[in-house]
């Protein structure tokens, strides 16, 4: 218990006197997860969208992918983007291995599925009949699939959610792809580990209280816009 | 036929290649209330969501304001947009009531200002204004259904369509809302199709009624043609004529038929049909008297008087359905205090009477002619 009362005073020291590394950490954690969670909502919508409304052939076997990929394992995601990034790599050219971005590219595949495959649920949860009635209201397309994004904000948002919930917390990927490296790629999960690893449990608890002090305050604010949009 | 607003013709819907929507030809006229009835299934909301051009069907034509529809969303969209639907289910936006009933307007890029003044005018005449911003969801039954009937009023449409938008409610509000309706309609002199499987409600805001079975309509006329000259012996049955009996005419003399029926009771008809036509003949419940034996003797106009047995008898609030055995079931409606006066139960001794012109008869060869023409 002393260790992890040190913890919390660690935390709350490191906060009040703005530790210009941890802001460092905390300041590429929230943009790094932030731009993956963004990207994953801009393609992911749509396609979640396309799939549960839409009527194709293969659609049974594309949600089935998408539905494995929500819960694709972060190191799973590190080894392969590594592969693809390393010099000798298929897009080794482009020199991204260990830099942000490269934690972004794996971000954004976690976020991309668990996205979409909320979409998906939150579009086929909308009684079809409530679409005609849309268009029998004079819905234009873009009209209509606005309208429905405005009914599914609570599930939408709860997609939003999840997806940053998914990259904000994950270690595995950012590891394999950014390389820990302090002052470029070394994000909270990823500090954690390595103070952990010194025995310097007083910073790593620090740490960990901070990331869920971060996370916190995220859903928060988005469950108030859920619960004040839905419950009415 | 320049007085259509919107005509159907050659229609068919298929779904699986069974085809469940078969109407040759369907016209709804200017300013008038065309009522479709039917059993549930008989693809009524098919056809509805056809003419209200939400669904392409599979072959046939839609004519709207003289024009064939072209089934292609760019061309569908503005003729949606002269056209509103009432649904079964009220299918709320999650939003305020207000919200609700602006949404159509909303689409059509009307100024907030316009929207807000006819918004707020149509709750008030769908008697909901005091509701306009409590969120729609949390409302009644009844109440939700006038937000999706002034939802649709607000647009003031060119066509309305309404697909059985009371079925979900209970009586006393279905009444309330019916009445509403129906000053609305008439007041407003809007054109509109109506689908339902109540009859009292097809009969109440009706001019026009299409009966419709198994997807075709098979028959469309005023109210008082369809229910009392039935073209065939299933518009007959479902428009509530229940004692259906099949037969041949042997004679016919100045106007009065005599009708042999295959349990070989004679009844006499007023018609002029030669000897030997098979017929159907229809006899209303309300038209039958039930007497009891011993007043068979006393003197009265009508000329069947069958004796029978009671069989059943179901009580219907202040009227009893009653069931007479008469070698064939003849069904009487009586007021529940003539059926107690008459000691009406089952194994009673009765006679049931009806005069030869209270029947309404249908040629057989009408029927068999209606039906392999296809």
């Amino acid at each position: 218990m002393e260790l992890i009362w040190q913890g919390f005073l660690q935390a709350f020291r490191l906060i009040v006197q703005g530790d210009p590394e941890l802001m460092g950490i905390m300041g590429l954690s929230l943009k790094v997860s932030g731009i993956a969670t963004v990207s994953s909502l801009l393609l992911g919508i749509p396609l979640g969208t396309v799939i549960g409304l839409g009527r194709f052939p293969g659609r049974g076997l594309v949600l089935s992918l998408v539905n494995t990929g929500m819960g694709l394992p972060p190191v799973v995601v590190g080894l392969f983007v590594s592969i693809f990034l390393w010099r000798s790599g298929p897009l080794g050219v482009l020199q991204l291995l260990y830099t942000p971005t490269a934690i972004i590219i794996a971000q954004f595949i976690i976020a991309f599925p668990v996205v979409t495959g909320l979409t998906v649920a939150a579009m086929q949860q909308v009684d079809p009949r409530f679409r005609l009635q849309l268009l029998g209201l004079g819905a234009s397309r873009v009209q209509l699939l606005w309208q429905l994004l405005r009914e599914t904000r609570l599930p939408m948002l709860a997609a939003v959610m999840a997806g940053f919930g998914a990259v904000i917390s994950e270690i595995g990927a950012s590891l394999m792809v950014g390389g820990n490296i302090l002052g470029y790629t070394r994000v909270m999960t990823t500090a954690t580990v390595l103070e952990t690893a010194k025995g310097n449990f007083d910073v790593a608890i620090a740490l960990s209280v901070i990331l869920l002090g971060i996370t916190f305050l995220i859903n928060w604010g988005l469950t108030a816009i859920q619960q004040r949009g839905g419950a009415g | 036929m320049s007085d259509d607003v919107l005509a159907v013709s050659g229609l068919i819907v298929t779904y699986q290649n069974r085809t469940v929507l078969e109407v040759e030809h369907l016209a709804v006229r200017s300013q008038e209330i065309l009522t479709i009835v039917g059993p549930n299934g008989a693809g009524k909301s098919t056809l509805l969501r056809v003419l209200a051009l939400l669904q392409a069907p599979t072959r046939g034509e839609v004519t709207f304001q003289g024009k064939p529809v072209v089934h292609h969303p760019r061309h569908l969209l503005p003729l949606r947009r002269k056209m509103a639907t009432v649904f079964q289910a009220p299918l709320l936006s999650d939003t305020s009531v207000h919200g609700n009933v602006a949404l159509g307007l909303r689409f059509r890029g009307v100024p907030p200002r316009e929207i807000d003044r006819r918004v707020r005018h149509w709750l008030d005449r769908m008697g909901i204004g005091h509701l306009a911003d409590r969120p729609a969801r949390t409302l009644s039954g009844g109440e939700a259904q006038r937000i999706s009937l002034a939802r649709a009023f607000v647009l003031e449409p060119e066509i309305l369509f309404l697909d059985e938008p009371f079925a979900a409610l209970d009586s006393p509000t279905r009444e309330r809302l019916l009445a509403d309706l129906e000053a609305v309609l008439h007041e407003s002199g809007i054109t509109a199709v109506f689908v339902t499987h109540e009859l009292v409600e097809a009969l109440r805001l009706a001019r026009r009624v299409g009966v419709m079975m198994e997807g075709r309509i098979l028959q469309v006329g005023s109210v008082d043609d369809v229910f009392n000259r039935p073209v065939s012996e299933a518009v007959a049955s479902f428009v509530g004529m229940e004692t259906i009996l099949p037969g041949r005419v042997v004679a016919e003399h100045g106007g009065l038929a005599q009708v042999e029926l295959p349990q070989g009771q004679m009844i006499e008809i007023v018609c002029e049909l030669p000897p030997g036509v098979h017929v159907v003949l229809c006899v209303p419940p309300d038209e039958v008297i039930i007497a009891s034996r011993d007043m068979l003797s006393q003197q009265t106009s009508a000329r069947n008087q069958l004796p029978g047995l009671v069989a059943k008898v179901t009580p219907l609030g202040s009227l009893h359905r009653i069931t007479v055995d008469c070698g064939f079931p003849i069904i009487a409606t009586v007021t529940r205090q003539s059926a107690l006066d008459l000691k009406l139960e089952p194994g009673r001794e009765v006679v049931a009477t009806f005069k030869a012109s209270s029947l309404h008869v249908i040629r057989r060869g009408d029927i068999d002619g209606g039906d392999v023409s296809k």
